[in-house]
């Protein structure tokens, strides 16, 4: 692959590369993040985005602001990425991550994108070490569940799986073939009997979808703690803030030893 | 009497295979015994808090839909007046929405039925001020409609308007309903103001039976058509606005089953209003053992197994009303 020249104007479309780009790019050279960056409850790096004025994901908002390289999710809207590549522009996309490996992953796939490849290979060290500081074999690993709206849950193909099983717990969907992730009915967790719940967060105003989260039944199980929100920010994109998950999921186990 | 207990039979087997019906298979006699149990095993949790809940609402939302239809076909001596058909579920909808939304039912969770039977009221007063006590039907299916629409509209740009993610996904159950893990904060929460509208309903049975008469023979037998009309509309409004608020608009219920049991109770409305409460039971609680069969993991919407059954019905009551007028 022929060596592009560094990008001057780049725009993120995506939560996820927002914040992999402010943590990677020189300054100056990212002149627009997606709004959600400056949302505290889904980014994690809120204060490195305000400066930075937000886009809303469209091709014509984007296309106007010139820039020289779009980054955007594999998920971002196709059509958006046709149109933008259509107009000329280089689209780089990244995937979700889909477990910790993935994070030094696109942390390399980044600094390849804006020409900041030693900027890079210096946060993958960082991460690589804290991670390694934070695997320590605790036992008994109690069985998590982690539940979302809409009864959504992790499966083991996922970040959050990741997460829970550094962290110290077995996470309860493993190996009912979830994959991803995927609806695990309020019957089934009840009957899985987890030792622990950790729901998803709480968003803003008010929805049906919602009601699964505080059903009586969560609570009706005698030997099932529920340990409260997680914090979302920091499990859903594959950046070496996981690691704040991580350390989150490790104080809840080690508080949780046995014949407490 | 034979019917009463047919029905009522019929309830009960379905109750019990409601009960046992669900995402995790489980033998039904210890699915019943785990019903009593007080062991906090998790088949005791499902059992009891999980699928009690759920059947007992199929129970109360099929009664009250079943004969909130009986009586206002009865009152406006039309066989397409429904609930659902006519806008009142759909209203009842969009007042709960608004009670969602607006953060009133976190104040006060009876914000909830209340704001839904407000909905539920102001469609049922629209619907006889637009079609009048003895409409023709197609007064009545247009003003229906109109109603239907708006509320249907109002309901949708509320959820959009949300600044919940998931409140636009929320659309179809407000429009389709489902008891997907109600639980019985939600029985407890729709019981009285369902009890109220029962209790409205069968008292309105001798008026509704003198009606067929025609309004000066009710009048003459001293029957007060004002007093009748009220119990009426608050009746619907009470049972209909409660089963919304706590499962979405469940359509065609109101429509099936009167319709179904109509030859069976010799047209008599009075009989029509307890007949169609149970006939209502039983088909809800058939809806929703049919969308945890076919489809356990979706959540299927009780509203699309109902339409499915009813739009046939409701096209044949269209033909045969068409006949009747030509």
């Amino acid at each position: 692959m022929p060596a592009l020249a560094q990008p001057e104007r780049v725009v993120s479309v995506n939560l996820c590369t927002d914040q992999l780009a402010l943590m990677l790019a020189d300054e100056g050279q990212l002149v627009s993040v997606s709004r959600l960056a400056h949302d505290p409850d889904s980014s994690a790096m809120v204060e490195a985005a305000l400066p930075l004025p937000t886009n809303g994901s469209g091709a014509e908002e984007v296309y106007l602001l010139n820039p020289d390289l779009v980054v955007a999710g594999t998920f971002t809207d196709a059509a958006t990425v046709q149109l933008l590549r259509d107009l000329g522009i280089r689209v780089e996309l990244f995937a979700p991550a889909r477990s910790l490996d993935d994070v030094p992953a696109r942390l390399r796939q980044m600094g390849d994108a804006l020409g900041r490849q030693a900027e890079a290979e210096a946060l993958v060290a960082d991460f690589n070490a804290r991670l390694e500081a934070l695997t320590v074999t605790l036992e008994p690993r109690p069985r998590a569940a982690l539940y979302y709206v809409n009864s959504y849950t992790a499966g083991d193909k996922s970040l959050a799986h990741d997460i829970l099983t550094v962290a110290g717990f077995d996470n309860i969907s493993s190996g009912l073939g979830m994959g991803w992730g995927g609806v695990l009915a309020l019957e089934q967790l009840v009957m899985l009997a987890p030792d622990v719940i950790i729901q998803g967060r709480d968003y803003p105003g008010q929805a049906r979808a919602e009601d699964n989260l505080t059903h009586p039944a969560l609570t009706a199980l005698p030997g099932t703690l529920m340990a409260g929100e997680l914090t979302d920010r920091d499990w859903i994109c594959g950046t070496p803030q996981v690691l704040n998950a991580v350390e989150d999921m490790r104080a809840l186990r080690l508080s949780m030893e046995p014949g407490q | 009497m034979r019917l009463f207990l047919t029905l009522l039979a019929l309830c009960a087997v379905l109750f019990v295979a409601s009960l046992t019906s669900g995402q995790i298979t489980a033998g039904v006699s210890e699915s019943l015994a785990a019903l009593f149990a007080r062991d906090g095993l998790p088949l005791s949790v499902v059992m009891q808090e999980i699928r009690l809940p759920r059947a007992i609402l199929a129970v109360m939302i099929g009664a009250s839909l079943g004969m909130a239809g009986a009586a206002m076909q009865g009152f406006l001596r039309n066989p397409l007046a429904e609930p659902g058909l006519i806008g009142v579920s759909g209203s009842a909808a969009l007042g709960a929405v608004l009670a969602i939304q607006t953060g009133l039912t976190l104040v006060c969770p009876l914000a909830l039925p209340l704001a839904a039977l407000t909905g539920a009221v102001l469609a049922v007063l629209l619907i006889l001020m637009l079609a009048g006590p003895r409409g023709a039907s197609i007064t009545l299916i247009l003003a229906g409609i109109a109603i239907s629409a708006l509320a249907a509209a109002l309901t949708s740009l509320v959820l959009n308007l949300s600044p919940n993610p998931f409140a636009a996904a929320d659309i179809v159950f407000w429009m389709m309903g489902s008891l997907a893990d109600r639980s019985f904060v939600h029985v407890w929460l729709a019981l009285p103001f369902m009890a109220v509208g029962w209790v409205l309903l069968i008292l309105s049975g001798r008026g509704l039976d003198a009606l067929t008469l025609g309004e000066d023979a009710a009048h003459a037998m001293g029957i007060n058509l004002t007093r009748l009309r009220l119990m009426v509309v608050i009746g619907t409004a009470s049972a209909v606005g409660a089963a919304t608020a706590v499962a979405g608009a469940i359509g065609f219920v109101g429509l099936v089953v009167p319709h179904l049991l109509r030859r069976f109770v010799g047209a008599r409305p009075s009989a029509l209003l307890w007949a169609s409460a149970l006939g209502g039971a039983a088909m809800v609680l058939a809806a929703d053992i049919a969308v945890r069969e076919i489809l356990p993991q979706r959540d299927l919407k009780l509203g699309v197994l109902m339409a499915l059954v009813g739009a046939p019905l409701f096209l044949h009551l269209i033909f045969k009303t068409r006949k009747e007028m030509a």
